[in-house]
């Protein structure tokens, strides 16, 4: 154990504690989510609660708020103990949480979706005049009859954050809360939690964003492998620090090359549009982007503005009448498939490793010849499959890539996130791509994982391929980008070198505002 | 009794298990689940309803135990489906498969025998008024109840909060577990609905409309009746209009014959059938109609974490 | 204590062999239970179903003459099944396969050679295989619920042959019975040996065979398990959702409507009101008993049989109808995917206190 955690457990129902979480273990099958795990979180305080994905984080929270009963160890509210048997008696207790995946219902109104989170004998009357006026006051408003379909992810989330508020909570947790919004309209809700914090709410906030923690948190409780390793003051860390205390030891620093001279363009779109005819899709608006052999491109955007579409719109998944507003090395190709494109040694990485990139309960040879099959060496021969051959190649992409698993070839089910992203990404760089396209490349990816994809993608183009990397990552994009541009429903800003594009630009550009004036004054604009 | 008088009262009777069997797998599906197994679940309310009013002389009785027999098979496809998560779509075939058998070999004994009647109900004036007065005033209770069904689905659906909790639940299962809302027990609730109103559709061929048992006397009307649901985009209202306009097709065989005109009595008799095929297609081609009403969940098995 | 499920982290391999072992005791232990309702010796009756048709020569050959259709059938819908295509017609496709066929005999009543019943059998497939097409055609076309449509088509294909035989099909010199002429020489399915063993059997042996290596081996054997696992990874290799609907229906409508003219031209010899005993629903049973896996159909083929031809002899000896083979297989089909779940997850004892966790 750490000594930042020695003051820890000295208080027997200690009343300056507003929630206290003692000694909490949830054990799911072999695996210890929490492992004696403490947290203590007083009235007006901004606590943060650090680690990385699988630390233990969410199961935690999902303790205290009832989602999930704890294997052993005590809640402690306002000094008492408590049995927080389920959402609803977290919320009688004055305990609201907004989830990192929001509950919500697409077909129903902003209105219908408040009342399912509160319970039954608070009245649907009138329930719309005060989720306007609430929404207003807090600086997130909101319209009650709007269907949430068709609403902005920014938007959901205020209904979240709302139908909490209207329950005045004492302790709001809010789980990766910032992972959707724009810059701007994080600062907002940073204004928002501050004046809870004011009013003596209690906020327990989850996030990996360090920079963020150390300014909006007043203490921080971190977790790793399920452990407590830490209680410190963010204000007092750096982000390295930070950092360190999450993964356990140095994360071997990704080196970028950063001002290597682009080669001939590999990935060329030019006009591509493409309406959708899924009433919750968006359809993609005259977009232009290049892509050079050497170079790293990023797509930075906020989720649910087209990022699919477009992805499915360079992979083939979808193809564009046009078959010009897609070249792949030079040749026009907008028409052509997948297979047709894996053919022009172009390789892809969708968002979904489960279910898209690969196939959950087959098996890792198997998943090999999910993309290797067309292009593969020696996978298929006349029409049967060569399973040796897949075999190997799993070997190789999990000596290369540091996949770990229990069995040489398990059901890609079986696999840790970090470990099954490792696969599928080691799979396309074996087939050593020109061009290589990527949805989200590190999302739910432990760091050590994260950092060893970054360095493999980078690596790849040092080799002279073309990447484009889509991702809402920012502090990814700009660790392993030489451009960046910014999608927005559906459309594209053109692509500003890394060094010269801020934050608050990224930020406006993801609200929307593009600009019209001539590129060569983007370049020069300021910060 | 005039033609057009005539006409009418079949086109109800014909129309009434229709839709007495889609109410009930319409609020089914609205929670998330699909069952196939409406077929089985209707062939035992016809044979239990039947076999409950020969023994006991009384057709409501029939039609309780009709109404009981669809709940139990209904119960079987929910502990399947829900508690042991098995495939919705395989075991709703297999619901249909049993159903078939379990209500053929109760049946065996009860062919051919004399059937207890459901009685039209009769109001002294009204119902012996011209026209207006057997067609509006002269239905057995059961048409009256499906209709009288018609609008209590709808408002417990688009008005309460337990038919908002039914939604919530079809449209995102993860969401409305995550709000505390017990996914399982709700699904079990609407399935057990669905099974009753199916169980009621069988009783209704047994003691209404064929006051008699016939081996597999359903015919198919399980089937059309979940087809009834898709072409009804989930919409109670939209279900009445459907369920009326396929028990015309029905019995339009019967009438076309009785006119002498020329045309082989098998080509009339696949017409529902056929015409239930073209709904599909009409309604599965508009796919801003469905993508929208479809209960997002429809079909995928729940599995909370634990 | 309470029992709940837990997720296994890979499937189990030893409950995917043992779950229908698991399915076929219970169903015969609550089978013993309901004889004794009907007031028999549970035991004796039991042995009577499921022992004594696989006793003497006979009744042997008559359970292959049962299981040669099943299989050929259950076979095709295991590849539609595993691509989650739910092919519910095979009763219509094999109806309608078996009209084509049999148009051969009923207008070219003399064209006596083999190449007659070559073209018979060939046409029963490309029947069955048209017949299977539509309902493929409205779900590509129209997103139109395969299950719904191929139902619909089984309600019409039997009311068409219903039509035929009592209309422009009869036998003129059949009295008045609804039936086509007698198959005669070339047009009757050969037999194999003395009894009623038909080429049928083999067929369904063949089938089996090269259906298992299509699926375990073949990259197109490889996409159809894609794309009925997780079709967003379908698309992602580059395949063709559409076209492998088409095949799957295609397919098995084919061997669906071969199993029709087989049955027509081999142990009926001529068209009739009814022509299979629900061998089309019935392969539906076979299919998933047999683990949606050719091999696995085989068996399962030859125990639903067993059902059949216990439900006949349980009805000649102990005067029970033989409706209760239909109960039989209804269960089957129940226990079946009920023991199936032990595959992807295992029973747990816990005590109370976590068991009343998630509302």
């Amino acid at each position: 154990m750490n000594e930042n955690v020695s003051n820890v457990g000295n208080h027997e129902g200690s009343d300056s504690y507003l929630l206290e979480a003692r000694n909490i273990v949830k054990v799911f099958g072999e695996l210890r989510a929490n492992d004696d795990v403490t947290l203590s979180l007083k009235p007006g305080e901004i606590h943060a609660l650090l680690g990385e994905n699988g630390a233990g984080k969410s199961t935690l929270v999902k303790i205290i708020y009832g989602s999930l009963q704890p294997t052993s160890g005590q809640v402690y509210w306002k000094g008492a103990p408590v049995d927080v048997a389920n959402p609803s008696v977290a919320r009688e207790l004055g305990i609201g949480m907004v989830f990192q995946h929001f509950s919500l219902f697409d077909s129903l109104t902003v209105t219908e979706n408040i009342a399912l989170a509160l319970s039954a004998d608070q009245g649907m009357a009138g329930l719309a005049e005060r989720v306007a006026k609430v929404s207003t006051d807090y600086g997130l408003p909101l319209r009650p009859d709007a269907l949430v379909a068709d609403l902005s992810v920014g938007e959901r989330q205020r209904i979240e954050i709302v139908r909490c508020l209207l329950q005045e909570p004492r302790l709001l947790i809010m789980d990766e809360p910032t992972a959707v919004l724009t810059p701007q309209e994080a600062d907002q809700l940073f204004v928002t939690l501050e004046r809870l914090a004011g009013d003596g709410c209690g906020i327990l906030y989850i996030s990996h964003r360090l920079e963020e923690v150390r300014q909006l948190c007043h203490d921080a409780t971190i977790l790793r492998h399920g452990k407590l390793v830490a209680r410190v003051d963010p204000r007092q860390e750096t982000a390295a620090s930070l950092a360190n205390l999450m993964v356990g030891s140095e994360v071997a620093a990704v080196r970028a090359d950063k001002g290597i001279a682009p080669g001939a363009p590999l990935l060329e779109l030019a006009n591509l549009s493409l309406p959708t005819d899924d009433p919750f899709g968006v359809s993609l608006k005259n977009i232009d982007l290049q892509v050079c052999a050497g170079e790293i491109v990023a797509v930075a955007g906020v989720a649910g503005n087209g990022q699919s579409e477009l992805f499915d719109a360079i992979s083939g998944e979808n193809p564009t009448a046009d078959e010009n507003a897609v070249k792949l090395s030079g040749e026009p190709c907008g028409g052509e498939n997948i297979t047709m494109r894996r053919r022009r040694n172009a390789a892809f990485v969708p968002e979904e490793r489960i279910g898209h990139g690969a196939v959950p309960n087959f098996a890792l040879s198997e998943n090999v010849v999910l993309t290797h099959h067309s292009v593969g060496e020696g996978i298929v021969r006349n029409g049967l499959i060569d399973r040796a051959a897949a075999q190997k190649v799993n070997i190789k992409i999990t000596d290369l890539f540091d996949v770990r698993k229990g069995t040489p070839d398990p059901e890609a089910r079986s696999l840790s996130g970090g470990n099954l992203q490792k696969f599928v990404v080691g799979r396309e760089i074996t087939l050593e791509p020109k061009i290589l396209v990527i949805n989200q490349p590190t999302w739910g990816v432990d760091a050590g994982a994260a950092a060893l994809i970054r360095q493999a993608l980078i690596d790849l183009a040092r080799g002279g391929s073309a990447i484009l990397v889509i991702s809402q990552d920012l502090d990814e994009i700009y660790e392993i980008a030489n451009r960046i541009a910014v999608i927005s429903r559906g459309e594209l800003s053109p692509a500003y070198p890394a060094e010269e594009i801020s934050l608050e630009r990224i930020g406006l550009l993801m609200a929307g505002a593009h600009e019209q004036a001539n590129p060569t004054d983007q370049a020069a604009a300021p910060a | 009794m005039g033609a057009l008088e005539a006409v009418i009262l079949t086109i109800i009777t014909a129309s009434t298990p229709l839709l007495l069997a889609a109410m009930g797998e319409l609020v089914t599906e609205r929670s998330g689940v699909l069952n196939l197994g409406v077929e089985g679940m209707m062939i035992m309310g016809a044979v239990c309803g039947f076999a409950a009013a020969y023994t006991t002389g009384s057709a409501l009785l029939g039609i309780g135990a009709g109404l009981a027999g669809g709940v139990f098979m209904s119960l079987l496809f929910a502990f399947l489906t829900q508690t042991l998560m098995t495939s919705q779509v395989a075991t709703g075939l297999s619901l249909t498969l049993l159903g078939l058998g379990l209500s053929g070999l109760i049946g065996e004994g009860f062919t051919g025998l004399p059937g207890v009647k459901l009685s039209a109900i009769d109001i002294p004036v009204l119902t012996d008024l011209p026209f207006v007065g057997p067609i509006l005033f002269g239905q057995d209770i059961l048409v009256y109840f499906s209709l009288v069904l018609v609008a209590a689905v709808g408002y417990v659906l688009f008005r309460t909060r337990t038919g908002l909790i039914i939604s919530a639940v079809g449209g995102n299962h993860h969401s409305a577990h995550a709000l505390g809302y017990n996914v399982i027990k709700v699904r079990y609730a609407c399935i057990a609905f669905g099974g009753a109103c199916s169980g009621l559709a069988g009783a209704y061929l047994s003691l209404a409309y064929t006051p008699q048992w016939i081996e597999n006397m359903s015919s198919g009307r399980g089937w059309i009746a979940l087809a009834l649901v898709v072409f009804s985009t989930w919409l109670p209202k939209r279900v009445l209009i459907g369920a009326y306009l396929f028990g015309t097709v029905w019995i339009m065989g019967l009438y076309v014959q009785a006119l002498g005109v020329p045309i082989p009595a098998q080509l009339l008799s696949s017409l529902p059938y056929l015409v239930t095929i073209v709904a599909l297609i009409v309604i599965s081609g508009n796919k801003t109609l469905t993508k929208v009403n479809t209960p997002a969940c429809i079909g995928q098995p729940f599995a909370p974490e634990r | 204590m309470k029992i709940i499920l837990e997720k296994r982290s890979e499937r189990s391999k030893a409950m995917a062999f043992l779950s229908p072992v698991l399915a076929i005791a219970i169903t015969v232990v609550i089978g013993g239970f309901i004889f004794s309702g009907l007031g028999l010796d549970p035991f004796h009756a039991l042995y009577v179903y499921f022992i004594e048709p696989v006793t003497d020569l006979w009744s042997i050959e008559e359970l292959i003459v049962k299981a040669a259709p099943l299989i050929l059938i259950g076979a095709g819908l295991t590849i539609c099944y595993t691509a989650n295509v739910w092919n519910i017609g095979a009763e219509g496709q094999l109806t309608i396969g078996a009209l084509f066929g049999s148009a051969l005999p009923v207008y070219f009543t003399s064209w006596q050679s083999p190449s007659a019943l070559v073209v018979m059998l060939i046409l029963g497939a490309v029947g069955g295989a048209l017949f299977g097409a539509i309902p493929a055609a409205l779900k590509n076309r129209f997103g139109a619920n395969e299950i719904l449509t191929s139902l619909m088509l089984v309600y019409v294909a039997q009311l068409l042959l219903d039509w035929l035989v009592r209309g422009p099909w009869r036998d003129p010199q059949g009295y008045n019975f609804p039936q086509s002429v007698p198959f005669e020489g070339w047009q009757l399915l050969p037999l194999l040996g003395e009894g009623r063993v038909h080429i049928g059997a083999i067929f369904a042996v063949v089938a089996v065979i090269a259906l298992a290596i299509m699926m375990s081996r073949s990259l197109r054997g490889f996409e159809i398990r894609v794309i009925g696992s997780s079709p967003r990874a379908g698309a992602f290799a580059g395949f063709a959702r559409k076209r492998v609907v088409w095949f799957c229906f295609m397919l098995s409508g084919a061997l669906a409507g071969l199993a029709g003219i087989c049955e027509v031209a081999g142990p009926s010899g001529q068209l009739q009101p009814t022509i299979s005993p629900g061998y089309g629903f019935t392969a539906i049973i076979v299919a998933f008993l047999g683990r949606l896996n050719p091999i696995g159909v085989l068996f399962a083929g030859i125990l639903l049989a067993i059902s059949y031809l216990g439900g006949e002899a349980a009805q000649v000896e102990l005067g029970i109808s033989d409706k209760t083979a239909q109960v039989f297989q209804g269960m089957l089909l129940f226990f079946i995917l009920g023991c199936d779940t032990l595959i992807l997850y295992r029973i747990k004892f816990v005590s109370a206190r976590a068991a009343v966790t998630e509302v």
